[in-house]
């Protein structure tokens, strides 16, 4: 696009293609604030840019100027940011429209999206089922065709876990690939935004220009941004690991013969397959329980009622300021994770958990490096155990829902860059199989990606 | 040693919070600036807003570095920051950015000289980076508490002492030996009244000849100089009391309060808590490579106790006069400059002493009289030109108004007169309107020539030169 009226176009198409989705209850900013604000980005969107006029769906934990900012949460309800993510002014200085504000689980903590003050998100193909999280606002809205691509963030596969459920592409960088300056810290060592898209090219392109340097992150690498690579005739050369302990005696049946499918089609796009092992994945789970709480607990002490956000009435002093405003603002998932994360940092707990998970962390994190050292290019896994899952079934047992993480928390733990793409269906429900590369070789990644996507049936059964 | 009881030794050790000079804050780009109004030097960052992450002040870290160096620290090649978790209304992240497991620097020791004990090496334990909290403003609104976040942010240092110190005064004079460190180095202003120097000490007392530590205590809100020695020797004293009377020293945080001048418990609420330190995710750890050290130790200047020896061996000063000049910064390089310009040196630090610091004093500590018009006011008194009386009215007119000496000298008419034919005139009325004392003079009452050199002194308005006029007399007054 490059002729000045097709942003309009393009923003009211988006606009009314939003609102029409309304019933899965994805887009949290109101219809009429919507409309407004896409009209006025669009005529102020650079035609120059390298996303001109295209619609960009953007998780609530991701500050932005136009809309309110609440990462699902009643304690920032109605917060408005004096500032915007740089992935953010990155996307519009590419003249790519920012097309609202998405559900999520709160702060980013779950894995259904049901962990909203503002209602669950609908899965766009089944209205029981959950689209998965935390993201799934934005992902919802990409599948059900609302907008080609949406930014979501992964502390431990919330981009990719919902991708996977709701069958469209979902790309997690490497941890320092895009700055984190804007978005809304859950776990700070984890966090990174990612991004849906309809198709491989969508989701690399925004992530293109997101991608890069910024010196309001100091995690952030100075590294140019990522260039995309060209769609491959073959895969020859490539050597793609399959780490057995990804593929469990559980795993779900159709999962597991959508995954051989895939991995039969790299075969015959000329990749090598090798069987690998990666011996520590085992305690990912727990190692991730304790560290994302750890860093929470502490990145979600300055929601205190004392200088922006709701406060809750009662409040005599300080203390029962804290009390009231933290015990109504926050939802139960998330005051468990600060209790537990309040917990493995205390004194005398420090040493047994959280120092304990740091040096597991380096284990998993080494894990990879030996199988990449061997000459693994790439791995290949299911992204989730199972597909979308029905909304309230983990709801009772957050141990469940934190195993349908399984296979996706490893890559935030090593910082590794992880994309999930469709790879086919069950009984009409998408199942999507993971790439996981080496860090900062996204462009690896999303070029055997591009492959695996030309052959591969995604909307067939297994 | 000033033991109150008797038989009781006193141990502390300090605690002191420097803020560094750099122009903006340690994780973003505010000014750093005192005074500002409330709430305007803040961002999203230091107001801890969702989403904004810190970034360090690189010249912060170098004054850091400059400090650790200056103390004589062993600097870490590697340093943590760490967040130390806790509530309250002026820390709006709910934890502060320090560092804990792995500080920037350890092991390092100042010399002080102190009242009771002499030249004495305090260690320092260890030295470490972190940012400033707000600031609670209880008195501003009735019934409300006020939060002022301009200082939140501002770049600190935590310069951790061992148990070193004797006595209260001891305590002190380690405190104004390293004001004066790292005011030399420009690392800080050390100005307590502003808060850029802040201390809390901990104070134990155990029986003379005791090697275990007593229980110590905690005391803080000391914020001048002239509190230091106070609040420690009420609480030392409150202490001894206590265990003269059977009682025992609860471990505590107290605070000083300088309008009763006593202490008191901090309130419970304000007790310490479990901190819950961990590494910051949001800072790498901080690398500090051996050419970044190696700059940082060339930009140190020479320090005080060194500049001291130097002085006295290069001006052949006496240590007290070295000591004087050499303790503040600006006044030993503006000596410098004055004999630089070509002043006799032991002219020079009388002039400076005498003259400039005491006009200083009362100007606002302006050293007014720029070194080189210093050294040509000297150059004048010592070729004959003025007379000293002269010269200290000519200083007087520059400190005001400016201006060269000479041209001042000239303005003001008071150039000493050595042409003998108008000093003999002077002489002459001189001699003519006391014809008594003329008379007990040449009777042998010689030490009436003072007299007469002040009277022709008087009648010449200071511009005779006095050694020629004294000539002049001894000639007429012979004949
Ligand atoms: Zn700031």
């Amino acid at each position: 696009m490059s002729d000045p009226g097709e942003a309009l176009a393009s923003a009211k198409a988006a606009a009314d293609r939003i609102v029409r989705a309304k019933r899965l209850n994805a887009c949290l900013t109101p219809p009429k604030e919507l409309r407004q604000s896409l009209t006025k980005q669009a005529q102020a969107a650079h035609p120059s840019g390298v996303l001109y006029g295209m619609p960009v769906a953007v998780k609530d934990n991701i500050c932005t100027l136009e809309f309110t900012t609440t990462c699902g949460s009643r304690i920032l309800e109605g917060y408005r940011s004096p500032y915007e993510a740089t992935a953010v002014a990155k996307l519009k200085a590419a003249g790519a429209l920012i097309a609202g504000k998405t559900n999520c689980d709160e702060f980013g903590m779950g894995s259904s999206t049901e962990h909203s003050t503002y209602g669950r998100t609908l899965h766009p193909f089944d209205k029981t089922r959950v689209p998965g999280g935390s993201s799934g606002g934005s992902a919802a809205l990409v599948a059900a065709g609302a907008v080609p691509a949406g930014l979501g963030s992964e502390t431990g596969g919330s981009v990719r876990q919902p991708a996977s459920f709701c069958g469209i592409v979902g790309i997690k960088p490497t941890y320092g690939r895009v700055s984190r300056s804007g978005l809304v810290a859950f776990g700070s060592s984890l966090d990174q935004i990612g991004v849906f898209g309809r198709s491989v090219h969508d989701a690399a392109r925004v992530l293109s220009v997101i991608s890069g340097r910024d010196p309001r992150d100091s995690t952030c690498e100075a590294r140019d941004s990522l260039r995309l690579p060209t769609v491959p005739e073959s895969l020859q050369g490539f050597v793609i690991g399959i780490p057995k302990e990804y593929f469990p005696p559980d795993l779900a049946p159709a999962v597991r013969r959508a995954c051989d499918r895939a991995i039969r089609l790299l075969k015959e796009l000329g990749a090598a397959v090798r069987e690998v092992s990666l011996p520590h994945t085992q305690y990912a789970v727990p190692t991730y329980y304790i560290i994302a709480p750890a860093e929470a607990s502490s990145n979600l002490a300055r929601y205190d009622g004392a200088r922006y956000g709701p406060r809750f009435d009662g409040a005599r002093d300080v203390r029962a300021l804290y009390r009231t405003t933290r015990g109504e603002g926050f939802g139960p998932e998330v005051r468990r994770r600060i209790l537990v994360g309040t917990y493995v940092l205390s004194s005398g707990y420090y040493d047994a958990y959280y120092r304990r998970a740091q040096q597991m962390r380096a284990l998993i994190a080494q894990d990879f490096r030996n199988v990449f050292d061997r000459g693994v290019d790439l791995l290949f896994t299911p992204t989730t155990p199972t597909p979308a899952f029905k909304a309230g079934e983990k709801l009772a047992d957050p141990v469940a829902m934190y195993l349908s993480d399984i296979f996706v928390v490893t890559a935030n733990l090593a910082g590794l860059p992880a994309m999930s793409l469709p790879i086919g269906r069950v009984k009409g429900l998408p199942i999507g199989g993971q790439l996981i590369g080496q860090a900062f070789l996204e462009d690896e990644m999303i070029e055997a990606a591009y492959a695996l996507e030309r052959v591969v049936p995604a909307a067939q059964d297994a | 040693m000033t033991v109150a009881g008797g038989g009781w030794e006193t141990v502390i050790g300090l605690e002191t919070h420097v803020q560094l000079r750099t122009a903006s804050k340690m994780f973003c780009g505010c000014s750093a600036a005192f005074g500002a109004p409330p709430n305007t030097n803040v961002c999203p960052v230091c107001l801890g807003l969702p989403g904004a992450l810190p970034v360090p002040n690189e010249q912060a870290l170098k004054l850091a570095v400059r400090a650790a160096l200056a103390l004589g620290c062993t600097l870490h090649p590697k340093s943590v920051f760490a967040r130390k978790n806790y509530f309250y209304p002026d820390l709006p992240k709910g934890y502060q950015i320090s560092q804990f497991e792995q500080p920037l620097a350890t092991q390092g020791a100042l010399s002080y000289v102190s009242p009771e004990r002499g030249l004495t090496t305090a260690t320092i334990v260890r030295l470490h980076v972190e940012e400033d909290a707000g600031k609670s403003l209880h008195d501003r609104f009735p019934k409300e508490t006020a939060i002022d976040l301009n200082r939140c942010g501002v770049p600190l240092i935590e310069i951790v002492t061992g148990p070193d110190f004797r006595s209260p005064p001891e305590a002190r004079r380690y405190l104004q030996t390293l004001k004066q460190v790292l005011e030399y180095a420009g690392i800080s202003d050390c100005d307590m009244e502003k808060g850029s120097l802040r201390v809390d000490a901990n104070v134990s007392v155990r029986r003379a000849g005791a090697t275990a530590l007593g229980t110590k205590t905690e005391v803080k809100n000391i914020n001048s100089f002239a509190y230091v020695e106070k609040a420690l020797t009420v609480e030392r004293d409150r202490q001894i009391a206590l265990l003269e009377g059977g009682g025992v020293v609860e471990q505590q945080t107290l605070l000083y309060d300088s309008k009763t001048n006593g202490v008191r418990p901090q309130r419970s609420k304000e007790q310490s808590h479990d901190y819950r330190y961990f590494p910051d995710p949001d800072l790498p750890p901080l690398a500090l490579t051996e050419e970044f050290i190696a700059q940082q130790q060339a930009q140190l200047p020479e320090l005080p106790a060194t500049k001291r020896e130097r002085f006295m061996t290069q001006y052949a000063l006496s240590v007290n006069d070295a000591d004087v000049l050499t303790g503040d910064r600006a006044v030993a390089d503006y000596y410098e400059a004055v004999v630089h310009a070509g002043a006799d040196a032991k002219l020079a630090a009388n002039w400076v002493i005498n003259e400039v610091l005491a006009d200083a004093k009362t100007h606002d500590e302006q050293l007014r009289v720029p070194p080189g018009a210093l050294a040509q006011l000297i150059g004048l008194v010592r070729g004959g030109t003025l007379s000293q009386q002269a010269a200290k009215r000519v200083f007087a007119e520059v400190a005001e108004r400016g201006g060269e000496p000479r041209n001042v000298a000239e303005a003001l008419g008071v150039v000493q007169v050595g042409d003998s034919g108008v000093v003999a005139g002077w002489v002459t009325e001189v001699l003519g309107a006391h014809p008594q004392e003329v008379v007990r003079y040449k009777q042998g009452e010689t030490k009436l020539m003072p007299f007469f050199v002040g009277q022709v002194m008087k009648v010449s308005r200071g511009k005779a030169d006095p050694k020629l006029a004294q000539r002049i007399l001894e000639e007429k007054l012979a004949a």
